[in-house]
């Protein structure tokens, strides 16, 4: 008897939780969907957000990616590299890293907006500027970019490493040619998966790239991500709910699929590794 | 030669920003310090908790309140959290058949990326109304709690499921040849082996939950007032930021520099735990 009791509470248990969630997505798509239009997408917001479009804040959302993923890519990809492949013999320094690393991935995302209005726009005077929101989200998404691409790069077999260095090739060639093709997938996907954590962000952006919803003319200009509009416009002006829905709609779509994308490249990448093995 | 000197070069290279990585979160505790260095010297640490009230234009800091209210946030959601996700990963991994699971599993890790924003979005326009129809003014500490709850649900289930996962199949075909019931296995042999890696994925959730700004700013009123009352609003210490940063200058500025700090410190010591707990997993 008990036994069928247990069984109900497991299944009421994980029917609750995805009943509750399909609850949420349903009625986002409900009230959302209506609004949504290429007029929308294409033309920019008018009164406070409560009519016209969301272009210029696409346009802004994009250019602060863009700025976040272009400084965080390449040094991620660099430490990683120094963790994955150079730092062999130097555990403690590798540990040292690796926990400031896991430090930093705890701290939490309105914390780097304080660091970040604090050091990018009045330590570097860059002001409430695109350049310094993207920067702050680089800081942010560094520790998991590096993570996932080290794990990438030691996943690849140590005879690859072995067999370049017999065939002469020097370290950086055999990296080029070989290390890094073979952990692209897994490098790809922690990419995307920092995308996703970044454009998802509003805390650390509030202070930091701003709110203003004009079209941005240069990255030291004032741009407004998707994240902040949803929030702008759901707490601060009446009436803006449904291009708050709207707009939360599109950025929930720009996630689903990027995070598809993450799975896709991930799954790839584990059975590539089974067949080369 | 010069192939030995462009490995050298690489080598070099990536050193230097493996350190730059490092240093990075010196760079962020250091600004955090020096920026909230005016109101930490003047009034020092007692300030902020003795303090009873946050009139930050009148320089005074007292946080317990703030705190308290993040505290109880936190606490509330791990709570209803918790035996969820738990029965989630249960329901993921022994009863679910294959097909369904991976479907639960990867509705899980697509809510997981969910912007906070949308959770608040969602709390704002349907939770705080439905909840203001029973007792007004509906954002309130139990608002919040709800909606943290709802976000850490994911993590919880994920990590919980992680967990069950790795413990030893032959100990659980051990228990079944001892002619245990499927419920005697889960919660006499599987919970036990799995418990604490399902306690770091916890303490994971309560991390998130102490930090997370947008949604428990949305939907928790954000009056200044201890946390008595589950119907009542509350603000977090992360809410105050967000709501205050904007126009704050001077000693009011650094006061919320130094709640930021605190919160850090709340964080890391968790993550400490967390580690730990994690740590004790893999040795068993």
């Amino acid at each position: 008897m008990s036994e069928r009791i247990f069984t109900a509470a497991i299944w009421a248990a994980a029917l609750l939780v995805v009943g509750v969630f399909c609850f949420l997505l349903g009625d986002l798509v409900r009230q959302g969907a209506p609004h949504l239009s290429w007029r929308f997408l294409l033309t920019a917001p008018a009164d406070a957000g409560r009519s016209g479009g969301i272009s210029s804040i696409i346009i802004s959302t994009l250019l602060i990616l863009a700025v976040a993923m272009a400084v965080a890519v390449p040094s991620g990809l660099g430490a990683a590299l120094w963790l994955a492949e150079y730092a062999r013999g130097k555990r403690a320094a590798r540990r040292v890293i690796r926990l400031s690393l896991d430090v930093l991935a705890g701290v939490p995302s309105i914390v780097f907006g304080l660091f970040g209005n604090a050091f990018f726009c009045i330590f570097l005077g860059l002001g409430f500027s695109i350049l310094s929101g993207g920067l702050t989200l680089a800081c942010m998404v560094l520790p998991i970019l590096i993570r996932t691409s080290e794990a990438g790069l030691s996943a690849v077999t140590e005879e690859w490493r072995r067999g370049a260095a017999a065939l002469g090739m020097t370290r950086a060639a055999a990296l080029w040619h070989i290390l890094l093709p073979a952990a692209a997938p897994a490098i790809t996907a922690g990419l995307i998966l920092g995308m996703g954590r970044a454009i998802a962000e509003t805390a650390a952006l509030l202070f930091t790239s701003g709110y203003v919803d004009r079209m941005p003319d240069s990255l030291y200009d004032s741009g407004r991500s998707l994240s902040v509009h949803v929030y702008d416009l759901s707490m601060n002006v009446a009436g803006g709910d449904v291009a708050a829905h709207a707009s939360a709609l599109v950025l929930v779509s720009l996630i689903v699929v990027l995070n598809g994308g993450a799975l896709v490249l991930s799954d790839r990448w584990a059975t590539r590794k089974i067949t080369v093995s | 030669m010069s192939g030995l000197s462009a490995d050298r070069r690489l080598a070099l290279l990536s050193a230097l920003f493996a350190t730059g990585a490092a240093l990075l979160l010196l760079l962020v505790l250091g600004f955090l310090v020096s920026e909230s260095w005016p109101v930490l010297n003047a009034g020092g640490w007692r300030a902020f908790l003795a303090d009873g009230v946050w009139y930050p234009l009148e320089g005074r800091f007292g946080l317990l309140s703030m705190v308290w209210a993040t505290l109880a946030t936190a606490v509330g959601a791990l709570l209803l959290a918790a035996p969820l996700g738990v029965a989630g990963a249960i329901f993921q991994c022994f009863y679910a058949p294959p097909a369904v699971a991976k479907l639960y599993r990867s509705v899980l890790a697509l809510l997981a990326g969910i912007p906070s924003v949308v959770y608040g979005l969602w709390g704002l326009t349907v939770l705080v109304p439905l909840i203001a129809r029973w007792a007004p003014p509906g954002a309130s500490l139990i608002a919040a709690i709800l909606i943290l709850a709802l976000m850490a649900l994911p993590t919880v289930t994920l990590t919980s499921a992680t967990a069950l996962g790795a413990v030893p199949r032959s100990l659980l075909q051990g228990a079944a040849a001892l002619g245990m019931t499927r419920r005697g296995i889960i919660l006499g042999v599987a919970v036990p082996a799995a418990r604490d890696g399902m306690l770091a994925g916890l303490l994971l959730a309560a991390l998130r939950a102490l930090g997370e700004t947008m949604a428990v700013l949305m939907v928790a009123g954000n009056v200044v007032r201890n946390p008595t009352d589950l119907f009542e609003p509350v603000r977090v210490l992360t809410a105050n930021i967000a709501l205050e940063m904007a126009y704050a200058t001077g000693a009011h500025r650094a006061g919320l520099f130094a709640s930021g700090l605190l919160l850090t410190v709340m964080v890391l010591l968790l993550a400490w735990l967390a580690a730990r707990a994690g740590d004790r997993q893999r040795d068993v």
